[in-house]
């Protein structure tokens, strides 16, 4: 911020659109907090959405294994001598679609997750020393960027796609979202209905991966996980509802990742990546601390939920008046 | 590792002199005493791991030794310090939380990603904050034998006994808590108790093995030779045996194969290791097919 454009703000402290002015004259002046303002907020959203659904079908390590394959991915590509992104798009789809065929159900098994994933990341480093190596142009610190993101770093064109493809992401997933819904919470009634369940699996786990590619650009994919896990656990801690918690995981992913960018700016010793991932952490720890109290309020007030409306076993929280699960069609 | 080869000549094939060379360098025999205590070690516990389907726990509890190692070198501590400190307070945690791991269902599993990735991402805020130490997180993640020294190997070795007699102590009520929690419970066992004497070993050998494969390969010593070994038989001392040796065979490979190459050694050991796992998969799935059609 220059002199003038502090002199300027200060003289209009007391008017309305001060702290407008005052932001516009600050970060959002910067192309690249614009444009980490503007990939961050799809990526979130995205995130959100599909963390959401990554808790409700219990397959949030599933996430964790494809953030540790995009790192592979990218760093593959670029040894090869091609753009980072293909590489992070095409194997963060096909193990996820890999990790379907794994296991049964396109739920995969423990140890044979936690083994692939682990020899990819093995292939990561190999692919890193290749790159870091025998290109002279190799940037020396490729590999912490893709682990641990660099969202300040994202060109106007790398934002655009980010914004586009979390807007392809979160629009898929919407149109997706009832027939998920159901097919996540009672896959033998909703195959018994004639919902595809594993096509659905299957289509769900290729969104999965291309989120996972997308956000590894922004946050790395070391830290991708909290991202995924923080908002939609918050979400489904803060209400039973599914369309409510559908709609709160983004929007608490989104607020998270700009008061982490925000933060970031402030505070230039602090990695942005770190500051969305404490941000996120801090509104997960809060709301764990808020559950118990609204249960205990409902508990005194002897409020019940109105029969009518779906309710899901989402969570085992030990509410006592919890009822069998039934789903409204 | 360039350099050493360049020095010294390359791989001649011939076992004994390529030994006698490797081992002339100090840091190399430092390198395979230290590989042979964090294998058997990684070898007995992981067998357990994999019995118990804790296998995300361990993996949660290696990643935790990333900040620990660089918040330690950021004060100015030794770095094993911080991994064993801050596995065996991880581990401490986990056994306090109700259930967590991937089982129990969605809710546990996002609490787990969630410090997971907070707890990477502080480790990555020491490393900015330590400024000009950014190569060192390479080499944190993913391993590295060189500068291993003999006081370092020592203290592995000292904390790996005091694990395995650990382990010798709980075995045999670990192994029926594990194969049948109800009825070892209906019989008096502590099974809490022992979950948690348990995740504090795997929290002390999630520390070791960091410690050579680096925290994000910790899986590659810890699970894969010991899922392999359960794999190929369900008796335990044989199991046992066969993990501790399938380890140890990953570790020198990797470190001999890590000497010999630009490439880093968490690399070799995890690939060593996962093509185990493969072979022994497809292997005892062939014969179970042979087996039902004859």
């Amino acid at each position: 911020m220059t002199a003038p454009v502090r002199a300027a703000a200060l003289a209009r402290a007391h008017s309305p659109g001060a702290a407008l002015d005052q932001l516009a004259a600050g970060p959002l002046s910067h192309p690249y907090f614009q444009h980490a303002l503007l990939a961050g907020t799809a990526i979130a959203a995205a995130c959100g959405l599909v963390g959401y659904f990554l808790v409700l079908r219990a397959q949030v390590f599933t996430g964790d294994a494809l953030s540790h394959t995009a790192f592979t991915g990218a760093l593959g590509a670029l040894a090869l001598g091609y753009d980072l992104r293909l590489g992070l798009y095409a194997t963060c789809v096909v193990v996820a679609l890999l990790l379907g065929t794994l296991g049964s159900g396109a739920k995969a098994d423990d140890v044979a997750i936690g083994s692939l994933f682990s020899w990819t990341l093995g292939m990561g480093v190999f692919f890193l020393t290749v790159y870091t190596t025998t290109r002279s142009t190799a940037n020396g610190g490729a590999g912490t960027s893709v682990l641990f993101g660099s969202i300040f770093g994202l060109s106007s064109g790398q934002a655009w796609l980010a914004a586009a493809v979390g807007a392809a992401v979160c629009a898929a997933l919407l149109a997706l979202a009832r027939p998920l819904l159901f097919a996540s919470i009672d896959p033998d009634v909703a195959a018994a209905r004639g919902l595809p369940v594993r096509a659905l699996g299957y289509g769900f786990l290729v969104l999965v991966g291309v989120c996972a590619a997308e956000a590894t650009q922004a946050i790395g994919s070391l830290l991708l996980l909290g991202l995924l896990a923080a908002p939609a656990g918050a979400a489904h801690r803060l209400t039973d509802r599914p369309y409510r918690a559908l709609a709160l995981a983004p929007i608490l992913a989104v607020a998270e990742v700009v008061a982490g960018l925000g933060l970031g700016y402030a505070v230039p010793d602090l990695p942005p990546s770190f500051a969305v991932v404490a941000t996120a952490t801090a509104v997960y720890a809060a709301a764990y601390t808020v559950r118990p109290v609204a249960a205990a309020h409902a508990r005194r007030t002897g409020r019940r939920r109105p029969a009518d409306l779906p309710v899901f076993p989402l969570t085992d929280t030990g509410n006592p008046d919890r009822t069998t699960p039934s789903i409204r069609r | 590792m360039r350099v050493v080869e360049l020095a010294s000549g390359g791989f001649s094939w011939n076992p004994v002199s390529d030994v006698t060379q490797m081992w002339a360098y100090p840091f190399m025999v430092n390198a395979f005493r230290a590989g042979a205590i964090v294998a058997v070690l990684a070898g007995c516990v992981g067998w357990f791991l994999v019995l118990r389907r804790q296998t995300f726990a361990g993996h949660s509890l290696a990643m935790v030794g990333f900040p620990g190692a660089a918040g330690a070198t950021l004060i100015g501590v030794s770095a094993s310090a911080g991994y064993f400190g801050f596995c065996v307070a991880a581990a401490l945690v986990l056994a306090a939380l109700p259930r967590a791991g991937r089982h129990s269902g969605g809710a546990e599993a996002a609490l787990t990603g969630t410090v997971q990735a907070f707890l990477l991402a502080c480790g990555y805020l020491f490393v900015a904050l330590y400024k000009g130490f950014l190569n060192g997180v390479n080499a944190l993640l993913f391993g590295s034998f060189l500068g291993i020294t003999t006081d370092q190997v020592l203290v592995l070795f000292v904390v790996a006994a005091a694990a395995l007699a650990g382990l010798a102590a709980v075995g045999r009520p670990l192994l029926f808590a594990s194969a049948d929690p109800d009825v070892a419970a209906a019989r008096g066992v502590p099974v809490r108790a022992l979950g948690t004497v348990f995740l504090v070993l795997v929290g002390a050998t999630a520390a070791e093995v960091g410690q050579i494969t680096g925290s994000l390969l910790v899986f590659a010593l810890l699970v894969m030779p010991a899922a392999t070994a359960q794999a190929l038989t369900a008796r335990p001392a044989l199991g046992l045996a066969l993990s501790v040796l399938l380890a140890l065979a990953a570790t020198w490979l990797g470190l001999v194969a890590a000497y010999y190459s630009p490439y880093p050694i968490g690399f070799y050991v995890s690939t060593f290791a996962f093509g185990g796992y493969v072979l022994a998969r497809a292997g005892s799935g062939t014969l179970r097919t042979v087996r039902r059609l004859s």
